[in-house]
C-alpha cells in the first residue's frame, strides 16, 4: 500500500471557547493517493471547507493530525509549510481573487513571484501555464476584463503554474454557468489524468462530484459516506 | 518574493489608487517643502556668517586679554579692591579687563601651540585729507595677516613693506575728493592725529587699496605694519614708558591647521594662565547660535506637519490593507511569509514618503531659487555675499531619510495588521 499524499488522522477542529464552542469536525479520517480526484461533498456548514482549509494546511487541527506523504505536517515549521503550500499545492478558489488593475499573467505568476523566481524565468512559465488553456492570447489583459470562464481558467493557469501536486478547487464551477463549468470541469481532470495531477474537490454539485474517483461526504462534521470507485461501479452496475 | 519583486509591488500597489496615494503625498509634500526651506536658509545664513569670519579675521588668530576678577558687572557682587599695579582698560557695561605688559607678550610666547604674539596697538587719528580738501573723521582698523580684505580696487597694504601704505573704504573715495575707485590708488593721504601730549601732527600715507563695506563694524582705514608703528610711536609721545607698552590685547597666532580640540586645549592652557583668549569664530558663534535656534523651532513646526502626515499614511494603509484583504489572503495561501506582506506594506508606506519628500524638496529649491532672485535684487541687494537660501546636499538626504523613515513607523500599523492576517478568514471576506 503506498503511503497517501495527503492524510487526516481523526481530525477534530473546534472554533470558540466555552458556551460559544462550536466543532466543526468531529473527528474525521481519510486518505488521500497520488492521482487521485476526490471530491468533498456537503451542505453548507457540514465542515467540508473546514477539512479542506486543514488538508491544505492553511489552518492546524485542534486534535488529531494531518499527514503530508507520511509525516505529520504539525512538526513542519512555518517556513516549511509557506514552501509546500507554495510548490506542492495549486488553489482554485469559488470567487476567482484575481487582483484587479494587474494583468493576466501577472495573476497567474503571483505564486513563482512569491517563490522568488526570476522574471524571465517567471514570464517563461506563466506564458506556458497560459497557452496550456488557451489563455496566451489574454496574457496582457487586465484580469478584470477576462469574461467568468477566463477568469477560472486564468485561476487554473495561476495554479498550475508552479507544477503542483495536489490542486484544490473550492467549489470551482459554483460562480460559472453549467456550459462554461463543463468546460473547467473537464480542465480539471484532464490535469488529474493526464498529469497525474491529485485533484481535491469541494463541492456540493453531486454532478461533478460524481466524474471524481470518490466521493467523500460529509455532515455535521463527521464523514457519513464514502463512496470508493469499485462501490460506484457496483452502484452503476 | 525577492527584494526587487517586493519593491516593485510595493510601487504598483501604491499606484493603484491614485487619489488617495496623492493626497497622503500632498500631507507629506507640505512637511518636507517646509522642513527642506528652513533648512536651507538656516544653512544660506551660517554659510554667510562662515564666509565672512575669514574677512573679518584670520582663522588661525586668537585675541588674548587678561580679564579682570569678576569681569562680568551683572555678577560682580561687590566692588573690587583697588589694585594700583592694575590698569584696568574698557569699563561701562562691557566686560573690563587688565593691560597686558611686555612681561605678559613674552609669557604668552611661551605657552604650547603659539606662534607669534604681537601687542594689539591701537590708534586712533583725528582725521584723514587728500590734498587740501576735507578733513574726514576715521577710525584705524588694525589688519592682520591672514585676514582678507574685500577690496573694490588696488592690492591690500603690504604688512611688511617699510613704505606706509593704507587701504581706504569705498564711502571714503568722493567725500575725500577722487574721482572714481582707480584714481584714488598710488595718491597720498595725510593721517592727523594727537599724541598723548596734546601735540597734532599728521602722518603721510600712500593709498594701495579700497576696501568694500564690511558687513559687520564701521568703514576703517586700515594701515599696514609701519604705518601702524609709526602712528602709534606718534601717539605715545609724551607717554611713560610703562604706559607706552600696556596693551589692552595681544593677537596670538597659532597653527592654522590646527583642529577645534587644539584651539580649545589653547585656550585652557591660557586661561590657566590667568588670560582669556577669543577666536574670531567665537565671536560669531554667538551669531550662529541665534540662528540655529530660530531654525530649529521652524523646523519644529514642519516637524509637527510631517508626524500629521504621518497618520495621513496610516489611514491610507489601513485602508489599502481592508481593500486587499483578499488578495493578502490569497498570498499568504499561496505560501507568502507575514514577514514578506509586512516587508510590502512597509515599502509602499517608504515609497509613499519618499515620493512626498523628493517632490517637497525639488519645490522646495524651485521656490529657494525664486526666493534668492527677488531676494537678490530688493531686500539683500546691500548684501553682496548672501545667498538667504542655500542647500546643502547632507541635509536634504537627512531629511529624505527621516521622511522615509516616519512613513516606515506609520506603515508599520498597516504593515503589521497586514502581516498578521488569517488567509482562511481573509478569503472569506467579502
Amino acid at each position: 500500500m503506498p503511503v497517501p499524499v495527503l492524510a487526516a488522522r481523526d481530525v477534530h477542529k473546534s472554533y470558540g471557547q466555552g458556551a460559544t464552542r462550536f466543532d466543526a469536525l468531529k473527528g474525521v479520517s481519510l486518505d488521500v493517493h497520488e492521482g487521485e480526484s476526490v471530491a468533498i461533498v456537503g451542505k453548507s456548514g457540514s465542515g467540508k471547507s473546514t477539512l479542506m482549509h486543514l488538508l491544505a494546511l492553511l489552518d492546524k487541527p485542534t486534535i488529531g493530525a494531518i499527514e503530508l506523504s507520511g509525516r505529520d505536517a504539525a512538526a513542519l515549521n512555518g517556513a516549511v509549510l509557506n514552501k509546500t503550500r507554495n510548490a506542492t499545492f495549486g488553489f482554485v478558489f469559488q470567487q476567482f481573487f484575481l487582483t484587479p488593475g494587474t494583468t493576466v499573467l501577472e495573476n497567474v505568476t503571483l505564486p513563482l513571484r512569491i517563490a522568488g523566481v526570476r522574471g524571465a524565468e517567471r514570464k517563461r512559465r506563466g506564458m506556458a501555464a497560459l497557452a496550456q488553456l488557451e489563455l496566451a492570447d489574454k496574457a496582457k489583459n487586465r484580469a478584470t476584463d477576462l469574461s467568468g470562464g477566463q477568469k477560472q481558467r486564468a485561476v487554473i493557469a495561476r495554479a498550475l503554474v508552479n507544477n503542483p501536486s495536489v490542486i484544490f478547487a473550492d467549489e470551482p464551477t459554483g460562480n460559472l454557468d453549467s456550459a462554461t463549468g463543463k468546460v473547467v470541469e473537464d480542465i480539471l481532470f484532464d490535469l488529474n489524468r493526464t498529469h497525474g495531477i491529485t485533484l481535491i474537490i469541494v463541492t456540493h454539485d453531486e454532478d461533478l462530484a460524481a466524474r471524481c474517483d470518490r466521493r467523500i461526504y460529509v455532515r455535521d462534521g463527521l464523514v457519513v459516506d464514502s463512496l470508493t470507485p469499485t462501490i460506484q461501479k457496483e452502484a452503476l452496475a | 518574493m525577492n527584494a526587487f519583486d517586493l519593491i516593485r509591488s510595493a510601487v504598483g500597489n501604491s499606484l493603484r489608487s491614485k487619489t488617495r496615494t496623492l493626497l497622503t503625498v500632498i500631507a507629506i509634500f507640505i512637511g518636507a517643502f517646509t522642513l527642506t526651506l528652513t533648512t536651507a536658509v538656516g544653512t544660506g545664513i551660517n554659510n554667510y556668517i562662515d564666509s565672512t569670519v575669514s574677512a573679518i579675521g584670520a582663522s588661525d588668530v586668537m585675541t588674548v586679554t587678561i580679564p579682570a576678577e569678576d569681569s562680568n558687572p551683572l555678577a560682580s557682587s561687590g566692588p573690587e579692591e583697588y589694585d594700583p599695579g592694575a590698569t584696568v582698560v574698557g569699563g561701562g557695561m562691557g566686560p573690563s579687563s587688565i593691560a597686558l605688559t611686555p612681561s605678559d607678550i613674552a609669557a604668552l610666547a611661551d605657552v604650547d601651540g603659539v606662534l607669534s604674539v604681537d601687542p594689539a596697538i591701537s590708534v586712533t587719528a583725528d582725521y584723514v585729507q587728500y590734498g587740501d580738501g576735507s578733513q574726514y573723521q576715521a577710525a584705524i582698523g588694525s589688519f592682520i595677516p591672514g585676514m582678507s580684505i574685500d577690496l573694490a580696487a588696488g592690492v591690500a597694504p603690504d604688512m611688511t613693506a617699510t613704505d606706509y601704505e593704507v587701504a581706504l573704504p569705498v564711502s571714503f573715495v568722493e567725500p575725500l575728493g577722487y574721482a572714481g575707485n582707480d584714481t584714488a590708488i598710488g595718491t597720498s593721504i595725510i593721517i592727523g592725529l594727537t599724541s598723548a601730549s596734546g601735540v597734532s601732527s599728521t602722518v603721510t600715507a600712500t593709498v594701495v587699496g579700497i576696501a568694500e563695506a564690511p558687513l559687520v563694524g564701521s568703514a576703517s582705514v586700515i594701515p599696514n605694519e609701519a604705518l601702524t608703528q609709526e602712528l602709534y610711536s606718534v601717539q605715545s609721545a609724551g607717554l611713560t614708558e610703562a604706559q607706552a607698552d600696556s596693551y589692552a590685547a595681544a593677537t596670538v597666532r597659532f597653527d592654522e591647521n590646527a583642529t577645534e580640540t587644539e584651539i580649545n586645549a589653547l585656550k585652557s592652557d591660557l586661561t590657566d594662565l590667568g588670560y582669556s583668549g577669543t577666536t574670531v569664530s567665537d565671536q560669531i558663534g554667538s551669531f550662529r547660535t541665534v540662528i540655529d535656534a530660530i531654525v530649529l523651532v521652524l523646523n519644529g513646526f514642519a516637524i509637527i506637519a510631517l508626524f500629521a502626515a504621518g497618520f495621513g499614511i496610516v489611514n491610507t494603509l489601513l485602508m489599502s490593507v481592508q481593500e486587499r484583504t483578499r488578495e493578502i489572503g490569497l498570498m499568504k495561501a499561496m505560501g507568502m511569509a507575514g514577514s514578506k506582506i509586512f516587508a510590502l506594506f512597509s515599502f509602499e508606506a517608504i515609497f509613499i514618503g519618499f515620493l512626498g519628500s523628493a517632490v517637497g524638496i525639488g519645490a522646495a529649491m524651485l521656490a529657494g531659487l525664486g526666493i534668492n532672485t527677488l531676494l537678490a535684487g530688493g531686500l539683500l541687494a546691500d548684501l553682496p555675499g548672501l545667498t538667504l537660501v542655500a542647500f546643502d546636499p547632507v541635509s536634504t538626504a537627512v531629511i529624505v531619510v527621516a521622511v522615509m523613515a516616519i512613513a516606515f513607523i506609520a506603515g508599520t500599523i498597516p504593515a503589521l495588521r497586514a502581516a498578521r492576517q488569517d488567509p482562511i478568514e481573509s478569503l472569506r471576506y467579502e
